[in-house]
């Protein structure tokens, strides 16, 4: 077995000695008898590393990774260059805590202020924090944002929004007093009748570009319509695509929040990622979460420090802005490595990449016989695609050939994503599989 | 390491330089796929700069930051224990499985959730756990939408709307009962730092929908009175909620299901080795006994015949807290972990732990004023209160200068000019010594010459920053 611990059996004798002890239970001697655990724990015994190594090369070896995948819907698949696990992996930064000793904790306070700039540029807004847990908490934390800043309890949420993001504002509006108005989409879009229509009165509005079926939204008439009746936009972004589109700083949005995922972080069935967030100046102040700041010593060198501490949970307890203490650092860092070693033309050329690859696919694969793209919108990486054939046996199909294909919505509509990581022998072997299933 | 300034990436930017390729486009390019207005001019203004300076840039940075694999880091409450390599190997052999990929090829994460999922229930004595919370304040806030869910199926949210929580908690108590919509009493703590009985009974009511702690409490004492404790909520018709920060001093020795908690989160960060990163990320278990087990978050894995599925058929689950099923990668090396130590490896480590702190304790309890007098668990609180004119921060800033992390100062709140040390169990007797040498050390300087410690520390890159100035006229990108 394992064991962590260095102090030898001497050692640990020499030790409680050291107190007059003789045995550890004098030191457990405060554990009431009744909630003594009397056997030991039901758990294998412990095993060297050579065995564990074993142990889960078993699990993960019942994954399968290895096929050409057409799935993205939340968790996308991008090229991760070496150097960003490689710096991940830094014992200075990997097996850090929380920079909350400034002077021992420069460089992570830099990075994480690296990253909130990035973010900043990334999204065109004037401000971030340094992350919440994923993009769906992002935007949960955002409707708080919206509640606390415009005092009122109704938010409107576009059914455009990926499934998990609505899921998580259904699980947290009931408890932050919220009442959330589903705005329905018209040919894909969020309905901008609809947005009208509902906001008198709402807080605000979050709204997806591209949209969980893979179009651009129109940002800036959602701000519009929102803003008329003094509620905040916050534009949920996918952050790969801001290499080429408007940026949601620009188009009216008061707070940009999405999942960094796309940003170099490796899939890992479906975390750790990173939410970001970002906003406008004058809701600085309401961001929930770390805030690095950058100040100087009584020298006058540049220093950075954790600031704002008066919005978070250890000095304003169930008055603080939300409740989050550990977030997403590392991920937050690995985002930032990613953004500047590709650099504002290498995330156009990705982006770039994108938009061509999955506009080849969606042109050929609509072209088959019985298959439609069910949308007339621009979209960026990720497209719908309906025909009289169930998904289910498409997807079959698809598995048969080892391709993973897009995600079934329902029975006759296929999401499709293709990155950069998809080339063109896949994707053509893609179409001819489904032009066998068509047949 | 001298004082120095670190230029930022942007700084260094360098046009038409860059760090990262991707493969030349394959497919026939198009011009004007998407229309003109939809794009903006120029891509956003990231730092321009090679592959060698991006390197060299995060690497001079990691050499201004402090980790475990430094030096001594006993953060109170944070549980900085050694992050084994063989963990990160591991979790990325998972990192290319999809979240949405079909259960047919997840069936090695599905079985690792089930199995991590069922050793937790053993190590805390809980029916169910769920592994959707990021961190521990996620947790926290999972386990009150339980309880908030319990009480509004049977009628009684309108009535329940308050959660306890005693005056030495953890911050993000209170802020989680907020979240999740109670409203939160403070219940004031004893002379030992533990609950006060009477204060709880007097709280206690109809209207009580919970209590939260965490045992060991954040003095670092375990609550003797727990069983009481937990029958005079239950008896209001509450339940108990066990903060599992703490967890680290009890594996294997108590658990917490047997003490009368009904709800449970994990800091699988803390606890189970896994690497704080900086701040994050982290993993929240949540584990709860069976009559709230319903309304966990959905979906739930599951075992059946031919395989293990993800059920989504949870009528009354609370929904989703997270997008897909958590951080599955740091659930990935808490479970390495767990097989690397087993049952009597984690006994062993809550042991170790526990002896390293009260050797501390035991050594520094003539220099500094120690919150109580009788034995610690994983951690116990000092202060400075006995030496006039000394500050927690000073000492702080002295101990960096000495290589060491400092301990978690100003918590908890009920105590003035609070360390929390937290040696963990992963730590030798001569490191524990030449921590307590500098303790020591530094009340000394200080007694010698007051003030002598307001210019520490003098070996890092920054002295000591101006916070005032930074939250006057924030300046939070750059
Ligand atoms: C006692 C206690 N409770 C809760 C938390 C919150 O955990 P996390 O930071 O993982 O959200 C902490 C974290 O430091 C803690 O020390």
């Amino acid at each position: 077995m394992r064991s962590y611990v260095p102090a030898t059996r001497e050692e640990r004798a020499r030790m409680l000695a050291s107190m007059g002890l003789t045995s550890m239970e004098e030191l457990l001697r405060d554990i009431p008898e009744g909630v003594r655990l009397r056997h030991p724990l039901d758990l294998p015994g412990g095993l060297s590393e050579k065995e564990v190594l074993a142990a889960l090369k078993g699990y993960a070896d019942e994954n399968v990774t290895d096929r050409p995948i057409f799935r993205g819907a939340g968790a996308y698949r991008h090229f991760i260059p070496a150097i960003i696990p490689a710096l991940a992996s830094l014992g200075e930064f990997l097996t850090a805590y929380t920079p909350y000793q400034f002077e021992m904790s420069q460089g992570m306070l830099q990075a994480i202020f690296e990253y909130q700039s990035l973010i900043a540029r990334l999204t065109g807004m004037d401000a971030s924090n340094a992350s919440v847990y994923d993009g769906a908490t992002a935007a949960a934390e955002a409707m708080l944002m919206c509640r606390d800043s415009t005092r009122r309890q109704k938010l409107l949420v576009s059914r455009g929004l990926l499934p998990d993001v609505l899921a998580v504002l259904r699980t947290y509006a009931p408890c932050a007093g919220m009442e959330l108005v589903e705005v329905p989409l018209a040919e894909g879009l969020t309905d901008l009748a609809a947005v009208k229509a509902n906001a008198e009165g709402a807080a605000g509005l979050i709204a997806a570009s591209p949209n969980c079926y893979g179009l651009i939204e129109d940002i800036a008439s959602l701000s519009d319509a929102v803003h008329a009746c003094r509620g905040l936009m916050v534009a949920y972004a996918e952050p790969i695509s801001l290499g080429l589109l408007k940026k949601p700083g620009g188009l009216g949005a008061d707070i940009a929040v999405g999942d960094g995922q796309p940003l170099g972080i490796p899939l890992s069935w479906g975390g750790p990622y990173v939410g970001f967030m970002a906003t406008k100046q004058r809701l600085l102040r309401s961001l929930p979460g770390r805030v690095v700041g950058e100040t100087a010593d009584a020298d006058g060198n540049r220093a950075y420090v954790l600031t704002l501490q008066a919005r978070e949970q250890h000095i304003r307890r169930e008055k603080a802005t939300s409740n989050i203490c550990s977030n997403q650092s590392l991920c937050a860092v690995m985002a930032g490595i990613y953004m500047t070693a590709m650099g504002p033309r290498g995330l156009r050329e990705v982006a770039e990449s994108c938009l061509q690859k999955a506009h080849y696919a969606a042109e050929r694969i609509a072209a088959l016989p019985g298959m439609k793209l069910s949308y007339g919108a621009p979209f960026f990486m990720e497209f719908v695609v309906e025909s009289d054939i169930s998904s289910g046996t498409i997807d079959e199909a698809l598995r048969g050939k080892g391709i993973v294909g897009g995600l079934s919505l329902d029975d006759r509509r296929v999401l499709y994503c293709v990155t950069e990581m998809n080339t063109r022998q896949e994707i053509d072997a893609l179409v001819d599989a489904l032009k066998e299933v068509c047949a | 390491m001298s004082r120095s300034v670190w230029p930022t990436c942007f700084e260094k930017s360098h046009p038409d330089r860059r760090g990262a390729d991707i493969p030349a486009l394959d497919v026939p390019v198009k011009e004007n796929l998407l229309p003109a207005e939809l794009l903006d001019d120029a891509p956003p203004a990231l730092p321009e700069m090679s592959e060698r300076e991006v390197m060299r840039h995060y690497t001079g940075l990691s050499r201004r930051n402090h980790g475990v694999d430094n030096g001594f880091y006993p953060l109170g409450s944070c549980t900085m224990k050694y992050n084994p390599r063989m963990n990160e190997v591991v979790s990325a052999w998972f990192g290319g499985l999809h979240p949405l990929a079909d259960a047919r090829d997840a069936q090695g994460a599905l079985r690792l959730t089930y199995d991590l999922e069922r050793a937790l229930c053993e190590i805390t004595g809980m029916d169910a756990v769920s592994l959707q919370p990021a961190a521990g304040a996620h947790g926290e806030l999972t386990g009150l939408m339980l309880i908030r869910a319990y009480h509004a199926r049977r009628g009684e949210l309108a009535k329940r709307t308050k959660i306890l929580v005693p005056d030495s908690a953890h911050g993000t108590n209170p802020a989680s009962a907020a979240m999740a919509g109670f409203e939160v009493v403070e219940v004031p703590s004893g002379a030992d730092g533990g609950v006060d009985l009477d204060a709880l009974r007097a709280a206690c009511g109809e209207d009580t929908a919970g209590l939260m702690l965490t045992n060991p409490n954040t003095l670092g004492l375990f609550e003797t009175n727990i069983l009481t404790i937990a029958d005079i909520v239950h008896n209001a018709g509450g339940f108990v909620y066990y903060d599992g920060a703490n967890l680290n001093a009890v594996m294997g020795i108590a658990r917490p299901g047997d003490m009368g908690f009904d709800v449970v989160h994990l800091n699988l960060h803390k606890t189970f080795a896994t690497p704080h990163g900086g701040g994050g990320p982290g993993s929240g278990p949540v584990g709860c006994k069976a009559r709230l087990a319903e309304f966990l978050p959905a979906p739930v894995v599951v075992k059946r015949e031919g395989g293990y599925a993800l059920d989504a058929d949870r009528p009354f689950s609370i929904g989703k807290v997270k997008s897909f099923y958590g951080n599955f990668g740091v659930c990935v090396r808490a479970y390495a972990y767990i097989l690397s130590l087993g049952g009597e490896g984690l006994k062993e480590a809550s042991e170790a732990a526990v002896l390293n702190a009260n050797y501390i304790m035991h050594k520094l309890r003539g220099a500094y004023k120690v919150a109580a007098d009788r034995p610690c668990m994983h951690e116990f609180v000092l202060s400075t209160e006995n030496i006039p004119g000394l500050t927690a921060n000073d000492v702080a800033k002295g101990l960096i200068d000495r290589g060491i992390h400092p301990p978690t100062i100003y918590f908890p709140l009920i105590v003035r000019e609070a360390m929390m040390v937290e040696p963990t169990e992963t730590e030798p007797p001569e490191v524990l010594d030449a921590f307590c040498d500098a303790m020591v050390e530094l009340k000394a300087l200080h007694e010698a010459n007051p003030g002598a410690l307001g210019e520490f520390p003098l070996t890092t890159p920054v002295g000591r920053p101006d916070q005032t100035l930074a939250a006057r006229k924030p300046k939070v990108v750059g």
